[in-house]
């Protein structure tokens, strides 16, 4: 019995050390992966190379669903905007929730789990069949020539995919709302325009994006790059790099909404 | 430097990108036709400016002439001292009236201009000398109840 306490209590403060280890090293990891960035600089084509992989092929799936989004926000704003005879601020409402949280954080999320986990599994495969070892006994640092690149991919990638999956957003919300449903598009658009400022929303949607796309590939190539070099331990860290981007980009989120808030009021 | 279609890619994706930022800037927000080419500055100093913000509309006749640039409370007069852009196509006589009012019952407040009739006209850093504070809610329920005691009183 009090073997049992004892193990599991060992096990939580094993875990908890365990986290605690991961976000020191993951941060002197993105320090080390900023001082490797001068070859990603000078051959910025292999930066284009990644952006092909995470940020244009991620391009179907942001837009349909930014799509999807918007046309659900229009109808479910729609049914409750009707009740109180405001159906023309329906454009302010998808525009405003996409720009400002839905645009960067839903895009974000699909990005972790279409790009991010395609890093981890790369590099993580990559670390699995001495591929960097390799490259480290060439005098090649598999850190600026593997890492920081897919780095400033992400980065690079996430405003666009973030700016491209609003635009989609509200163009939904305009199918909905004005082809479907019926409500006047000069005032759909006008009031939209009153309500959506470019520095307060839009720009800090964009900042928004870039901060999550920090995060992301910190986070996806940090994983692949400490993957255990098995099969198993490629599709944890995988797994892990879904679950911990999304656990931090909702946490984020709330903290660069709350700082953002301050200043408009 | 040859060509690949790596880059080809990489151009469009970025190009996607700027056109989407592009679209919620005009299409969805307000960059370009909202910010007048130049301004003129006035004030105006208001007992009670209620919820008055900055960057809020100010209208004549109910057409969008200007913004409200700063406010800040006036430490020698007890007084808020109001700001505002206006749009230099639109000129207002010495004598216009400022009213801070709300949209609706409960909407957004913003700041109303009332031509007057003098000839000449505000220019930068005039002062707008007839002002009309803000309508507290409050405030005005209670005179209400007040007057409507008083009157109770009277009649007995």
């Amino acid at each position: 019995m009090l073997e049992r306490v004892k193990l599991t209590l060992g096990r939580l403060g094993h875990n908890f050390i365990n986290g605690v280890w991961r976000v020191g090293a993951m941060t002197r990891f993105f320090f080390l992966v900023l001082a490797a960035s001068g070859t990603s600089v000078r051959r910025f084509r292999l930066v284009m190379r990644e952006v092909y992989f995470s940020g244009v092929l991620s391009l179907i799936i942001i837009v349909v669903s930014g799509l999807f989004i918007g046309m659900v926000l229009g109808l479910q704003g729609f049914q409750t905007l009707q009740r109180y005879g405001a159906t023309e601020s329906i454009g302010v409402l998808v525009a405003l929730s996409l720009v400002r949280e839905l645009g960067p954080v839903v895009a974000a999320l699909l990005f972790a789990s279409r790009a991010g986990s395609a890093i981890t599994a790369e590099i993580g495969l990559m670390k699995a069949t001495e591929q960097l070892t390799a490259m480290d006994m060439m005098a090649v640092s598999p850190m600026s020539r593997v890492i920081a690149p897919r780095f400033w991919a992400g980065v690079i990638s996430m405003p666009v995919l973030a700016a491209i999956f609003s635009a989609m957003g509200i163009f939904g919300g305009y199918l909905v709302g004005v082809v479907l449903i019926g409500v006047d598009n000069g005032a759909f658009w006008s009031q939209m325009q009153a309500a959506v400022d470019f520095r307060y929303d839009v720009l800090n949607g964009v900042v928004k994006s870039f901060v999550f796309g920090i995060a992301v590939t910190v986070i996806a190539t940090f994983e692949g790059f400490d993957a255990p070099p098995t099969a198993e331990g490629v599709s944890g860290a995988t797994t892990r790099t879904v679950v911990s981007s999304a656990l931090t980009i909702l946490a984020l989120d709330l903290v660069l909404t709350a700082f953002m808030l301050r200043g408009d009021a | 430097m040859e060509r690949t279609t790596i880059d080809l890619w990489f151009g469009a994706f970025v190009i996607a990108g700027f056109a989407a930022l592009l679209v919620l800037a005009l299409k969805a927000g307000n960059l370009g036709a909202e910010r007048p080419a130049s301004t003129y500055e006035v004030q105006a100093r208001f007992d009670n400016i209620g919820g008055l913000k900055v960057r809020a509309p100010v209208r004549s006749s109910g057409v969008l002439v200007g913004r409200v640039a700063d406010i800040h409370f006036d430490n020698e007069r007890f007084q808020a001292s109001v700001t505002f852009a206006l749009d230099s196509r639109y000129t207002f006589p010495k004598d216009t009236s400022a009213s801070i009012l709300t949209s609706g019952l409960l909407g957004e407040s913003y700041v109303g201009l009332d031509a007057g009739g003098d000839e000449k006209k505000l220019a930068q850093g005039d002062r707008v000398a007839i002002t009309q504070s803000a309508v507290v809610l409050e405030r005005l329920i209670g005179q209400f109840l007040f007057s409507k005691a008083q009157e109770d009183g009277a009649k007995k």
